[in-house]
């Protein structure tokens, strides 16, 4: 090892040792601190995550929705609005689908029963999303009754549980075949919920979706990119509104930290008076207090992370349920998967990390270039 | 070896409470040779040893180490010093509480950058000579006065300076502590060391091993 690596082992040591010395203050410190950036992180990775889910969402999504407006409401759409846009320029395909919502009193939850558009299930059966499966506890074979629009009941058996790569999408889903659909909603064939087109060229979609409203004025067409937009300023919504909130929080955070770094005990002052008179730089001292800031806030900021991460992956981060109320009625239980992100994690390392540590150096240095010989009075 | 030149210190100066603690000190201090600053309290004996340790600058007159002048000297260098060439022993001994006599005997060697086992080889053999080995793993907030001085002293010697330099050294000790504390001084002379110290103990200033007594009272030479 080189001398210059020996030396900053020591002031490692050394440091280590004045951390233990001032237990109580040192905990204190580190305990808010790693509060503040799991607060943070918190919210960072659940905004990530619900962005990603979004995503996900999207990209399944078509790249036109045509839903029909019957008084200013959605309504069924007509077998023939179908035909006609299959024959739109630029159409590639044209599709009709069938999904409505079904009020589940037991789980006191909206499910979204659906017909695929490919692959449905046969009739009499149905694919179940996994919070669904998991509440009523359904296995592959086991039949679910649910109440029809006139009341009666109406089994289906389980035919298979749909994977949770995306827990939004998939929570609350049934799919069930077209027939079933109709009988259980009791709408009749030729009507559809709403009608997707898939367009032949990206940059023509504005173009098409303009013609669909003008040879059907009943419709609306909905643009994917739109939706996008509109799920994206919704996210940074939620999460600005949160994080003003929070500032309040971590400008009382920097205040505290701010003050116990840079407020010397006499203790300390002297100590760094010793170190100085027995022959210490006053680039070992600040080295050494760097190295200190650096352990605390490091092992602090570790700390914050992983529990924000845990907060996130395995509780929904549950303590932000009440500012994020909307999604959590829709979907009652939700598994998010965070989104680590280097660039997110460097910010907020950078954030909390760096001020701390210059916090901790400025008072040490003013200390470190006074004259030593203090030290001679004590 | 170490000279001072007409030396005077200022302290708040400019200031209403301007007090100079050194008025115009030249002095010759011997090498290998044990000298006394003896004077009342108040003379200004700490300031002198503090000038003389480059742990403060002169505000006027000159300090010079092996015919070098060093009071213009950057900080760096005068550190430097503190480092290689002085070893102190403060009245209050000033060890960092809370670690261990090794670790504080240590202490002044960590910026050379020595393996742990170079530097604790070091700080036993001067624990073992100092009758300490056995507190090596002691809190030093658990030594009685005697053996935190020779703590002190263990930590003063660690990096092997030429020049110890020790302020009061007896005025926390018995008799038979004192004695033992001359026992040290005459081995220290012997391995050709230079000493200076302030006291105004006469079993200092009369003991044998003391080859200079120099006066002070109100900052200037009695
Ligand atoms: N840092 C300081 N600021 C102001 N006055 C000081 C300071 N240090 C020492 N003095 C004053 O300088 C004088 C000499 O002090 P000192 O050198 O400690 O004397 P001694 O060691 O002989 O008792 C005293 O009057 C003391 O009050
Ligand atoms: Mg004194």
């Amino acid at each position: 090892m080189t001398p210059w690596l020996q030396r900053q082992r020591h002031l490692i040591d050394f440091t280590v040792e004045a951390l233990a010395r001032r237990k109580g203050r040192n905990l204190a410190l580190l305990v808010v601190y790693a509060l503040m950036v799991f607060v943070l992180a918190s919210v960072l990775l659940f905004s990530q995550a619900l962005r990603r889910e979004a995503a996900l969402l999207l990209a399944q999504a078509p790249e036109i929705t045509v839903q029909r407006l019957v008084a200013g409401r959605m309504d069924l759409v007509p077998a023939a609005h179908l035909e006609r846009l299959a024959g739109l320029r630029g159409v590639a395909s044209a599709q009709g689908r069938l999904w409505g919502y079904y009020y589940d009193p037991a789980t006191q939850a909206n499910y979204t029963l659906m017909v695929p558009l490919t692959d449905p299930p046969p009739p009499g059966t149905m694919q179940v999303g996994p919070t669904l499966a998991r509440f009523w506890r359904l296995g592959v074979g086991d039949v679910l009754s649910l109440r029809t629009h006139d009341g009666r009941a109406f089994p289906l058996s389980v035919q298979g549980i749909l994977p949770t790569d995306s827990a939004l999408v998939a929570a609350d889903l049934v799919l069930i075949a077209e027939a079933d659909f109709r009988a259980f909603f009791g709408i009749p064939a030729g009507l559809y919920t709403d009608l997707v087109l898939k367009v032949r060229n990206p940059r023509e979609v504005a173009k098409v979706a303009q013609k669909v409203q003008r040879d059907l004025p009943d419709t609306r067409p909905i643009i994917r990119e739109e939706i996008l937009r509109t799920y994206a300023a919704l996210f940074d919504w939620r999460e600005g509104m949160v994080m003003v909130l929070l500032s309040g929080a971590v400008l009382a955070f920097m205040i505290l930290a701010w003050d116990k770094a840079s407020g010397l005990s006499a203790e300390e002052r002297r100590e760094i008076g010793v170190l100085k008179a027995i022959g210490w730089e006053t680039s070992d001292i600040l080295a050494m207090k760097l190295w200190e800031g650096l352990l605390v806030s490091v092992f602090a900021f570790l700390l914050g992370y992983l529990a924000a991460y845990v907060h996130v992956a395995a509780f929904s981060a549950s303590l932000f349920v009440p500012v994020l109320k909307g999604w959590s009625v829709l979907y009652p239980d939700f598994a998010l998967t965070p989104q680590v992100d280097p660039f997110q994690v460097f910010t907020l390392f950078f954030l909390t990390v760096f001020p701390y540590a210059l916090a901790t150096l400025v008072p040490v240095w003013r200390s470190a270039v006074a004259d030593p010989d203090a030290v001679m009075r004590q | 070896m170490i000279e001072l030149m007409d030396v005077r210190k200022a302290f708040n100066q400019g200031r209403h409470n301007e007090l100079w603690a050194v008025r115009g000190v030249s002095l010759q201090v011997p090498a290998q040779q044990v000298t006394v600053l003896r004077g009342p309290s108040g003379s200004g004996k700490t300031t002198l040893l503090t000038l003389v340790g480059c742990l403060a600058r002169p505000t006027s007159g000159r300090v010079r180490l092996h015919g070098r002048d060093v009071s213009g000297m950057t900080e760096r260098f005068l550190t430097g010093l503190r480092r290689q060439t002085f070893g102190f022993v403060f009245q209050q001994f000033n060890l960092v509480r809370g670690l261990t006599v090794e670790q504080n005997v240590m202490l002044p060697a960590y910026p050379l950058g020595l393996t742990r086992r170079d530097l604790r080889r070091r700080a036993h053999g001067l624990l073992e000579s100092l009758d300490l080995a056995e507190h090596a793993q002691a809190r030093v907030e658990w030594l009685s006065g005697g053996q935190a001085q020779r703590a002190a002293i263990a930590r003063a010697l660690v990096n092997d300076p030429d020049v110890i330099l020790a302020d009061e050294p007896t005025a926390n000790l018995d008799t038979e502590l004192s004695r033992r504390f001359l026992d040290i001084v005459r081995d220290l002379k012997a391995q050709g060391k230079t000493l200076l110290m302030t006291s105004h103990d006469p079993l200092i200033c009369q003991a044998p091993e003391v080859d200079l007594v120099v006066g002070l009272r109100d900052g200037q030479l009695d």
